[in-house]
This record gives structure tokens, C-alpha cells and sequence, in this order.
């Protein structure tokens, strides 16, 4: 697969000097569903934004199949974009609104009448094409803007939370769907969201981003699996980080206990974060553990239990389809393979 | 709602006591004579002055059509500025509505008379010295400075309201800054236009102020016209309400017209 767009060392700085892309460096390959994941203000919108040509970068490089493309404004890039609040144009209807880029270029009435009527049909909006676009409701305006990107056949679409609007159950079903028309569509989605689980479901790459850097870049599988700091780990789900220390290979302490795990190939005694997902925590009776707590607060989530222990030095999230009675006195244990070992970043 | 509505009837009495009666009396007076008996001889009359109606409609046009033109880029660029720098220039804008409106226009006439400051700055470096007050020009520059920050106004309201990611997207659909303009800033700004239009041109077309102090002779308005008939030499308050009731009429037509361009829950008089 070849890149379609490529990003090179990309800094934004602002005029007070704060930094919003330290250094952005990224390729995203032709027909990939790529997500920008990270917590508000790590630059993921930024980064869309650059691509779509609204704003230039302090320094770095954008590349569109291989061709340098710094400079060139919005209207000429072959990409489009669905913007977080729809930005849809209120004087015009549906079937206006999903014709305006058609007609922009001149395009000739039949093809338009063409094209705009495939679109109604793939974002299911048959029948409302003389509504006025603020008569709709949330999901169908994000359907019309969805359409009025597509028609053009971009071959890049940037979506910028575009479901960050929608309630919860109308979000899942446009998830599924997004995914879909890009599979369908056979395009390059890059899409942002600060919802981890959006990312995980959605895409082929997700890419992690914290403070105007990249974290890490990789399928879904390896981001929740295979975190490589602690960021990631806690961002992707909730985990349990604990500061450690790597007395030989294979063997970590923490909270003043020795645990096998298996990793390997850090400097002897080095300080590291030790991350361990809620779920993999093991509830053991109290007399049979190395490590204790006290359960301090029961909640019921559907599917598990979650618990929150005191464990002294930190208090424990674990998921678990037993609850043990909030008070009580539990132990906890892990597999080696459920304690991953990260190294210290350095910013922290 | 009901308790409401009670606070609301200070201003219809009001109403009715200074809008209503008023027109209603105007409307008796056109259609008398000073015996009180009834006649259309003042509406007929009125057509003698058809060069005074073409000549005060004429200007306020150009006057209106020259505020739109200065305001437009104006209004677009204070809606774009950062929120905290509008205030500040909003109130520059509206600056000159603060001093007195017979002085500003007063003080128009020492810059544009025969010796007054542009004639003697030309003149310092040989030019001149022009004609400059006592022209249909110097009328129209009055409205003009007059009633600019009316059409700025209202169309700076409409435009605040228009949402930057909506003229992203415009371009991002492929329009270059012109086809923004004409393709999404113009029509959302439809209704700004509109009430700008008719907050300057119906000052416009029935000052006398203005006319009178910048004009000279030959340039007497609807305003003035109607000025004469009630506190001037020629007296006749009938053919005076009958040049209004006219002058209301025309109004109402032309705004009748302009609230086609409007969307219809934005319709204005």
C-alpha cells in the first residue's frame, strides 16, 4: 500500500511561543481508517487541520501522494472534511447542501442530480431533500455532512469528532456505519476523537498523541495489548500504574514485593512504571496474598463489578464479575504476563 | 403570560395615543380642505412636486447604496476580528452618534464651504478652490456620515452569527474567497441587508436637516417640502399631510419589496 498523505517533523508554535505540535512525523497509507487519539489540547485536531489546509505549520512538512503540499489553500487540496458541529449551511436544503461542492466546480446539472441522489441513498436520506437542514435532527445533519463531503469523492476524508454530539446509542450505530461507507467507498478516513473506544473500534491505525507528540502508532490490538508508556496504557482503558523497579530480568518490585513477569533487558534496579489493567487484577483471599487491600466502593457495571481497593500506597481499580463487599480485606495477585513494564518517559 | 401581557400596555396605549391617532389625523388632514370639507385636491397636488419625490428618492438611494458598499467589508471584518478587539472598534463605529447630529452636520458645512478647510488645504498646494457645499454631493456625504453606523450595525449583528467553520467549510467544498462571499456570506447576511438598507434609506429620503444645511437651494427635499407647508412661508398643512401620507406610501411599497429578498420569519416592518 502506498502513502497517500505523509506528515514530516510538523511544529506549531503559537505567537506567545506555546508549543501545540512539537513534532509531528507520520505516513498514512491509501485506504487505511486512521484515528487521532488523545486528550483535548494534544494537537490531534491540529494536526486534521493541517491536512485540510486551515492552518500551516510553524515549520514541516505535508506531503499528498508524494507531492509537497504546504501553501496550498483548502479549496485546491483533494481531501474534505466533516467538522465537529456539522457547519452545515443553514440557507440551503439537504439536497443543496450535499450539491454545494458540485456546483462550486461547475459540475453539469445531470451529474449532480446523479451523485447527490447516490449520496441520500448511502447515508439513508432519501425523502428529505427539500428539508431545511435545521430542521433535522443531530444523526441526519451529521448524515448530510457526511454526504456533502463524500459527493466529491475526495480522496482523503479528515472527520473531526464528527459523533461527538450524538448520544450514545446513535453514536455506536454511526460508528458502524462510517466504517462501512469507508470500506464501501474504499477511502482514506482520518478521523479524531478523544473517545478511546471510538478509536479501538474504528480504525485499521490509531495513533495516540499527548502534548503535540506522538505516543504511539499502531492497530488497535497492539495500542490496548502492548501500550509503550504509561500515557498510552492509561489513556487506552483504565489501568492500575504503579512506580517499580526491575531487580533482574523477568522479576519487578513494587509496594515492596517481588512479582515475575516477562520482560526483559532493562538496566539493573531501573525505575519503571508498572501497568496493570483492571481485569487482570486476581482476587485471592487476603491470608494467601503478597499484596492487600481494603475494598472501598462497589459499583455495578453491567458486564463486572468494579471495585476500588486501598492498597496503602495506591488504591486499586479491579474488574471483576465477583464483588466482594465493600470493608472487607482481599488479596490480589497477577499472571507475569498481565504486568507490563514500561520505561519512565522522560517529559514525567 | 398573562401577568405579562399587562406590562405590555403602557406602550400600546402609547401607541395608539402617538402612532395611531397621529397617522390617523394625517390621513384627515390630507383629504381636507382647511374648511374641512373632504377633497383629493392635495394628492393631486402633490404631483407637482414629482421632481422633488424623484430627486430626494434618487439621493437616498445613492446614499444607501454607498453606505452598503462602505459598510459591507467593514461589518465582515469586525464579525471576523477576536472577540474582545469588536467591542473596541464597535464603539469607534459608534462614536459619532454620540456628538449631536446638527453639530456633525454643522460641522460639515466649515469643512466643505467656499473658505472653509478642504478649499484652504487645496489651496495650499494650488488647487481649488471647488465647489463643494451646496451640492447634491455634499447632501449625499452628509447622509452618508450621518447614517453609516445604521447599516454597519445590522449587518455586523448578522454576521457575528455566522459560524467560522461554516465558511471553512465553503472552502474546504472547493470555494476560492470569492465564491465564500457570493456563495455563503451574502446569503446568510440577507437579513442584515435588508434591515441596514431600510434603517439608512428611510432617514435618508425624509431629512431635511440635511439637505437644507448642505443642499443650498437647489437641492429641497421631500423633507423640506413637507417642513414648508407646516412652519415655512407657504403654509398649508393639508397639502403637507398629503405629501407625507404620499411619502408613506412609497416607503411602504419599496419595503414591501425589499422583504421579498428576506426569509420569511425575518420579514421587517
Amino acid at each position: 500500500m502506498e502513502n497517500i498523505v505523509s506528515l514530516k517533523d510538523l511544529v506549531v508554535e503559537f505567537e506567545d511561543g506555546e508549543r501545540i505540535l512539537k513534532s509531528i512525523s507520520l505516513d498514512i497509507k491509501d485506504k487505511e481508517f486512521v484515528t487521532f487519539l488523545g486528550p483535548s489540547g494534544c494537537g490531534k485536531t491540529t494536526t486534521l487541520r493541517i491536512i485540510g489546509g486551515f492552518l500551516e505549520p510553524t515549520s514541516g512538512d505535508v506531503f499528498f501522494e508524494g507531492k509537497r503540499i504546504n501553501g496550498l489553500p483548502p479549496h485546491k487540496r483533494n481531501v474534505n472534511t466533516v467538522f465537529q458541529r456539522y457547519a452545515l449551511f443553514p440557507h440551503l436544503n439537504v439536497y443543496e447542501n450535499i450539491a454545494f461542492g458540485l456546483r462550486v466546480k461547475k459540475t453539469s446539472e445531470k451529474e449532480i442530480v446523479k451523485r447527490v441522489g447516490e449520496m441520500l441513498e448511502l447515508v439513508n436520506l432519501k425523502g428529505f431533500e427539500k428539508r431545511s437542514v435545521n430542521r433535522l435532527s443531530g444523526g441526519q445533519q451529521q448524515r448530510v455532512a457526511i454526504a456533502r463531503a463524500l459527493v466529491n469523492h475526495p480522496k482523503v476524508l479528515l472527520l473531526d469528532e464528527p459523533l461527538g454530539a450524538l448520544d450514545l446509542k446513535l453514536r455506536k450505530e454511526m460508528q458502524t456505519e462510517l466504517r462501512k461507507i469507508q470500506q464501501a467507498l474504499e477511502l482514506t478516513f482520518v478521523y479524531v476523537t478523544h473517545d478511546q473506544e471510538e478509536a479501538l473500534t474504528m480504525s485499521d491505525t490509531v495513533v495516540v498523541m499527548n502534548n503535540g507528540l506522538i505516543q504511539q502508532i499502531g492497530s488497535p490490538t497492539d495500542i490496548y495489548n502492548e501500550p509503550v508508556n504509561a500515557f498510552v496504557a492509561d489513556f487506552i482503558g483504565e489501568s492500575n500504574i504503579v512506580n517499580g523497579c526491575m531487580p533482574e530480568d523477568c522479576v519487578v518490585e513494587f509496594m515492596g514485593r517481588k512479582f515475575q513477569c516477562v520482560d526483559k533487558g532493562f538496566d539493573p534496579n531501573e525505575t519503571v512504571d508498572v501497568v496493570i489493567r483492571p481485569e487482570d487484577v486476581k482476587v485471592i483471599p487476603a491470608e494467601k496474598a503478597k499484596l492487600t487491600g481494603i475494598v472501598e466502593s462497589v459499583v455495578f457495571k453491567g458486564v463486572h463489578y468494579e471495585m476500588t481497593v486501598d492498597g496503602v500506597d495506591h488504591k486499586w481499580i479491579i474488574h471483576s464479575t465477583k464483588a466482594e463487599p465493600a470493608g472487607s480485606m482481599i488479596g490480589m495477585d497477577f499472571d507475569p504476563f498481565d504486568i507490563h513494564i514500561m520505561k519512565k518517559t522522560e517529559e514525567e | 403570560m398573562k401577568q405579562l401581557r399587562v406590562l405590555s400596555l403602557p406602550y400600546l396605549v402609547w401607541m395608539v395615543i402617538f402612532i395611531v391617532v397621529p397617522i390617523i389625523m394625517v390621513a384627515v388632514f390630507a383629504f381636507t380642505t382647511s374648511d374641512g370639507n373632504f377633497t383629493i385636491d392635495n394628492i393631486s397636488n402633490v404631483g407637482q412636486y414629482a421632481n422633488i419625490f424623484v430627486h430626494s428618492i434618487w439621493l437616498a438611494l445613492i446614499a444607501t447604496a454607498i453606505c452598503l458598499v462602505l459598510s459591507y467589508p467593514i461589518a465582515f471584518y469586525l464579525s471576523r476580528m477576536e472577540k474582545h478587539k469588536q467591542g473596541t472598534m464597535l464603539m469607534i463605529v459608534m462614536l459619532p452618534m454620540w456628538m449631536n447630529f446638527l453639530l456633525r452636520t454643522y460641522a460639515w458645512m466649515t469643512l466643505l464651504g467656499n473658505n472653509g478647510i478642504i478649499n484652504y488645504l487645496l489651496g495650499l498646494i494650488g488647487l481649488g478652490p471647488f465647489k463643494l457645499i451646496n451640492t447634491s454631493g455634499a447632501v449625499v456625504l452628509g447622509m452618508v456620515y450621518n447614517y453609516l453606523p445604521f447599516m454597519i450595525l445590522p449587518l455586523y449583528s448578522v454576521m457575528q452569527k455566522i459560524d467560522k467553520s461554516v465558511i471553512e467549510a465553503a472552502r474546504d467544498l472547493g470555494c476560492n474567497p470569492v465564491k465564500v462571499m457570493f456563495r455563503v456570506i451574502v446569503p446568510l447576511s440577507l437579513p442584515g441587508i435588508v434591515s441596514g438598507i431600510t434603517m439608512v434609506f428611510v432617514p435618508a429620503i425624509s431629512t431635511f436637516i440635511i439637505s437644507r444645511m448642505l443642499g443650498g437651494g437647489s437641492n429641497l427635499l421631500i423633507g423640506d417640502l413637507i417642513e414648508m407647508q407646516f412652519l415655512g412661508n407657504a403654509y398649508d398643512p393639508h397639502l403637507g399631510a398629503a405629501i407625507a401620507l404620499v411619502l408613506m406610501v412609497i416607503i411602504l411599497a419599496i419595503m414591501t419589496v425589499m422583504n421579498q429578498f428576506s426569509p420569511d420569519d425575518q420579514v421587517l416592518i
